[in-house]
């Protein structure tokens, strides 16, 4: 019983890191990417393909997961934030799609559809890392910095910028402010939080496959944000408890595994589209949200 | 008439076929207030947007201070210190009207990452100056008891108000403003017009677009009639709306 809450409590700690790093992008400065879990992925293989053929250290193949996104996310956030609303999700599906692909079919690098079996158990500049406890706390400690480091920003003048570039890209312009740089700046941060979770993530399960970084988990983590609140601190860690704890309470109630894996991307839809229907603020969201002025 | 501080000369802009700006070229002194008048699709907004870094221009240059404005992007104009008010309204309609403000202020250390986390302290200290400056210019304008105000539930009249503080927070050489009383109604009308007359008092120089020809009146040192793209007549207000061309222009 214990194993089990202390990995339920270990993916929250990972998604809350998830979705506070989402919430920079599609509620701060309202670009919604669909490249989150992709970022998280390429975080995932590289750490994991570290460990496992070069059997580095955590902090070193954390280091490398995190440069390795950053020129990634670099990439991406340059080409794609010149264009903003549709057609920014049309680029981040594209990067995501293209990724996705890579994972699995360059069988060499990443072992294709079979993904990369037995990433060993880490260790931390000689502690040896390799309990679920460990795990947890590194998680737990990774959680708090991304939500320290969003709330600082948040209500820091970059955070009014990248608010004011969200409301209205030409009045930020005519008032000094880099639109292009600023987006640039909250992509990169955001995929840096992804990244260490990925990085976390290949060594907490010691078996990644691509399917774990798909659209579909893209999705779930969008739908933390929109749920608990985009725009707020503190509505993406509910967003992630809740999605979290939904399936675990589905089978709580005795439904088969399968039946409850179907049934939670069902109920996952339509929460999303009650949400952005009904209150797309979310739960605890800023008035703003996922809304743009309605001038 | 003084050395220019903005100028343009020879300035093209086309769109497509049409000849928005044609070879037009002025200049606004220091501490002076232009206005420029003419009818719909002359050129006015054209012209303020290419000022501004938001067209290109095809032929000609704007020069500010001494230093050209062409290639420039719009963020990197406005930090010379060009301040612009749109006509079609523009504001950061989510935040409060404090938080336009701070937004428009010039000196953001904690826009950068190395402020924010590096030099904590430092820019903090800047924020509050920031802060304390807002506060101010918002109680000189009346608006301190709204500054916690969402801008976007602020009436069209307060969201003018809130625009012009934002340029003046800006802490500009040249402020480019476009139809600043255009629908507002009378007593706010003539409070902003009282302040746009102060800012040469201020050091501060003006370009004012308008269609009510009564605040070209009280406000402008200058007036240029602008048709089509061309500058028609240039001097007084008085001269230029006593003008036949003028007269013909908009009454024809």
């Amino acid at each position: 019983m214990t194993d089990y809450l202390l990995s339920v409590a270990i993916l929250l700690a990972l998604y809350v890191t998830l979705s506070v790093s989402l919430n920079l992008l599609a509620g701060y400065s309202g670009l919604i990417s669909l490249a989150q879990a992709t970022l998280f992925g390429i975080g995932a293989y590289a750490s994991a393909i570290l460990a496992v053929r070069f059997g580095v250290d955590l902090t070193l193949a954390f280091l490398v997961a995190v440069g390795a996104t950053i020129v990634f996310a670099l990439a991406v956030a340059l080409l794609s934030v010149r264009v903003r609303d549709d057609y920014f999700v049309v680029a981040t599906f594209g990067f995501q799609a293209v990724v996705v692909s890579v994972f699995t079919n360059s069988v060499r690098l990443t072992g294709g559809p079979m993904g990369i079996k037995g990433i060993p158990k880490p260790t931390l500049l000689g502690w040896d890392a390799s309990s679920n406890w460990a795990l947890l706390l590194l998680a737990c400690i990774l959680a708090v910095a991304s939500i320290a480091v969003e709330w600082r920003m948040g209500r820091s003048a970059f955070g009014r910028a990248m608010r004011a570039c969200r409301d209205d890209e030409v009045f930020a312009q005519s008032l000094g402010k880099n639109v292009g740089r600023t987006r640039v700046v909250a992509f990169v941060i955001a995929a840096c939080m992804a990244a260490m979770a990925g990085s976390l993530y290949a060594y907490y399960v010691t078996f990644i496959d691509p399917a774990s970084f798909t659209l579909t988990e893209a999705i779930l983590i969008l739908a933390m944000v929109i749920i608990g609140g985009a725009g707020s601190i503190w509505g993406p860690v509910l967003g992630a408890g809740l999605l979290v704890a939904l399936p675990e309470a589905l089978r709580a109630f005795g439904l088969p595994t399968l039946a409850a894996g179907n049934l939670r991307q069902i109920v996952y839809g339509v929460l999303l589209v009650l949400f952005v229907a009904f209150r797309p603020e979310g739960i605890l969201g800023a008035e703003a949200g996922l809304k743009k002025g309605d001038r | 008439m003084q050395a220019g501080i903005l100028t343009t000369e020879g300035l093209t802009v086309r769109f497509g076929g049409v000849c928005a700006l044609d070879q037009f070229s002025f200049a606004v002194g220091e501490k002076e207030v232009v206005g420029l008048i003419g009818p719909n699709g002359a050129g006015k907004t054209t012209l303020l947007n290419t000022i501004s870094g938001f067209l290109h221009p095809n032929e000609g240059r704007v020069s500010f201070a001494g230093q050209s404005l062409t290639s420039l992007q719009p963020h990197a104009i406005a930090r010379l210190g060009i301040a612009r008010m749109f006509q079609d309204m523009r504001l950061a309609g989510t935040l409060t009207i404090l938080e336009n403000l701070l937004l428009a202020c010039p000196h953001q250390l904690e826009e950068s990452m190395c402020g924010l986390f590096l030099t904590p302290r430092k820019s903090r200290a800047e924020q509050k100056a920031n802060a304390i400056k807002a506060l101010e210019l918002l109680a000189s304008l009346g608006l301190a008891k709204e500054r916690g105000e969402t801008v976007r539930h602020l009436s069209y009249g307060q969201q003018k108000l809130v625009s012009i503080a934002c340029c003046l927070a800006r802490d500009a050489r040249v402020l480019l403003l476009d139809e600043p009383v255009a629908g507002v109604a009378p007593r706010m009308r003539d409070q902003i017009l009282d302040l746009i007359r102060d800012l040469p008092g201020r050091g501060k120089s003006v370009l004012l677009v308008e269609h009510d020809i009564d605040a070209v009146r009280r406000t402008c040192d200058r007036v240029i009639f602008l048709d089509s793209g061309r500058k028609v007549s240039e001097g007084s207000a008085e001269a230029v709306l006593a003008d036949r061309r003028v007269l013909d222009s908009y009454l024809s």
